[in-house]
């Protein structure tokens, strides 16, 4: 249970955060008050990361690492400050953490940074079932460049990976071994410990996609030991358009620039090109400024309430979900039943009503949540399930949304004319 | 207040879900028609909307010209499950070009154009309001073009499109 005294300073008893501090839920929607649940696609904002957006454009706007005048100055300072407070969030170094635009352009460029001068015919790239579309896609493409071939670790009925067949997968031919840290769909925090441990035994490099683990949980990238980690700032409060890849030195700096331009080289002649040090080789191209900065705003409200009180906050309110979802026998839910396995996200179809029209009549409540394949098709497949509707949970959410979306289900139902055969 | 920062493009009236779920519509989705099995149709297709998963399967008995029979099956939401059972009654009879006339006309109302005269769309006057989201018109035509497809494979004697038919793509 959450000890609402060590919530931070703004809890309040029952919520983990003030909501006015997020102006969008004060918003009404079809004259009922917003009720955010989408928060694993992307998260509302803070007034604190509204206003540093605008204050850096008010008063610090200037282009990094080039001019010497003093707003120049300012914000490549403000910049890299934001570059340090990440890596510190994350338990990396600062010349380790690349910004990007987000989660998918990370993946993409350990894909073709990495992947393209590294892979060839015979070697073998492993991901799994449950992965979004992001860490899936770079590696197809991968694999038809390079003729290298994908493999895909299963998932259990109950929603978890096959840990016990990573041995039939894991060979000496693996070169990559990509895996979500926890399933945007499912909720499933899988055992990444695990799956790193046996990849380096077998040579193969790890790529962790964080985007749905590092705005809910404490994670450490260091002591994790991944080659690659990719996560998103909008997830955790950012702005869109911050994203980040944490690598190993080592390999960052035998690996060929992702794209060339301005910010990432030494020195350019008109036949030779020589590149800038880590992290900036990675960073070609004016970077996304304010976005950057505000990010940092994002990561000292979320470290104000501390990510091991978020973890539990979440879990509590998906346990609550769970329970409160059997009331209704026309749901099915997917995933592991238990919070020790899953957190934060609850996917679920309705046996009469298709989740697009769940979603359109909650959204007559005021209630959002997510309906479609959720960029995961082979999940969806393997589910068995064209789609389904998913609810989410961050920091200003409550018991209360929880039962909103309860009486919104029943609401769907009684609308298009289901009874509930449990009343 | 905040129809003010929404900018262009925005209806200034939210749209009615009244208007989404007409009862018609509702009756349609809830006992949909067509689902019997057709043993040997004339021409068959399936289609797919990749967006939001919505498949359906159709199957025509065409003789002389004329459709005699039309098999329905759909998975997906309300509205692209009754517009689907709207069309199996409604194919029920009508001649090729005049099933092809109402794929055109009903493609009219979906993006708000002026309709035809002479063309009645009976039951499917109820899925109107499905244009007030968006979102939600490719579900409602996602039967017919699948039917459409099939159609124009028919009159080029084949008995099924070369490809299946899918709501993205290349615009037709």
């Amino acid at each position: 249970m959450i000890n609402p005294a060590s919530a931070g300073p703004k809890a309040t008893v029952g919520r983990l955060v003030d909501r006015n501090d997020f102006p969008i839920l004060s918003r009404t929607i079809n004259n009922h008050p917003l009720v955010y649940l989408d928060s694993a696609a992307t998260t509302q904002k803070p007034t604190a990361v509204i206003d540093a957006i605008a204050n850096y454009y008010r008063t610090t706007n200037a282009n990094v690492h080039r001019g010497l005048h003093r707003l120049a100055e300012e914000a490549t300072t403000a910049y890299e400050a934001s570059r340090r407070t990440v890596a510190r969030f994350i338990g990396t170094n600062d010349d380790q953490v690349i910004f990007t635009r987000n989660t998918t352009e990370a993946i993409n460029l350990v894909a073709y940074a990495y992947g393209r001068e590294q892979l060839k015919p015979g070697d073998e790239i492993l991901f799994t079932e449950m992965e979004h579309h992001s860490n899936l896609v770079p590696w197809l493409i991968l694999s038809k460049r390079t003729g290298a071939t994908c493999r895909a670790l299963p998932i259990d009925d109950s929603g978890n990976l096959r840990l016990d067949d990573l041995g039939k997968h894991l060979t000496a031919r693996t070169k990559i071994v990509a895996v979500t840290h926890k399933s945007n769909v499912l909720g499933t925090l899988n055992d990444i410990q695990t799956i790193i441990q046996r990849a380096k035994e077998v040579g193969a490099v790890t790529v962790i996609d964080g985007a749905q683990a590092v705005p809910h949980l404490p994670v450490h990238c260091n002591d994790l030991g991944a080659d690659f980690y990719a996560f998103s700032g909008h997830k955790m409060l950012g702005p869109t358009g911050v994203g980040v890849l944490v690598g190993k030195r080592d390999l960052l700096c035998e690996m060929e620039p992702f794209l060339g331009g301005g910010e990432m080289i030494r020195e350019v002649t008109l036949t030779h090109a020589t590149w800038n040090d880590l992290p900036w080789k990675f960073e070609a191209g004016t970077p996304n400024i304010a976005d950057v900065i505000a990010f940092a705003t994002a990561i000292a409200y979320l470290q104000q309430i501390g990510m091991e009180t978020i973890y539990r906050h979440e879990c509590e309110l998906t346990a609550y979900a769970l329970e409160r979802l059997t009331e209704m026998p026309s749901i099915t839910v997917f995933g592991p039943r238990s919070v020790d396995q899953r957190s934060g996200v609850v996917s679920f179809v309705d046996r009469d009503v298709h989740p697009h029209d769940l979603s359109q009549l909650l959204d007559q409540k005021g209630i959002a949540i997510r309906a479609g394949h959720h960029c995961a098709q082979p999940l969806m497949r393997r589910l068995g399930q064209v789609a389904t509707a998913r609810a989410s949970f961050y920091i200003y959410n409550e018991k209360q949304d929880v039962d909103a979306l309860i009486d919104g289900l029943r609401y769907a139902r009684s609308y298009l004319g289901f009874r509930d055969e449990a009343c | 207040m905040h129809a003010a920062i929404w900018g262009f493009g925005m209806k200034p009236a939210e749209p009615k879900l009244d208007d989404l779920y007409r009862e018609v519509v509702l009756d349609h989705y809830r006992h949909p028609r067509g689902k019997h099995v057709i043993e040997t149709p004339n021409v068959a297709n399936e289609g797919h909307n990749p967006v939001c998963g919505d498949q359906v399967k159709i199957a025509l008995k065409i003789r002389e010209g004329v459709i005699e029979d039309a098999q329905v099956i759909s998975q997906g939401c309300s509205i692209s499950v009754a517009s689907g059972s709207i069309l199996a009654e409604q194919l029920k009879g009508k001649s090729v070009s005049a099933a092809q006339q109402l794929f055109a006309a009903f493609s009219a109302l979906m993006k708000g154009e002026l309709l035809p005269d002479d063309v009645d769309l009976g039951d499917l006057m109820a899925l109107e309001g499905v244009k007030q989201f968006p979102i939600r018109i490719k579900c409602a035509l996602l039967p017919w073009m699948t039917t459409r497809d099939a159609l124009n494979a028919y009159e080029t004697g084949q008995v099924t499109p070369a490809e299946p038919t899918t709501t993205e793509g290349a615009a037709k």
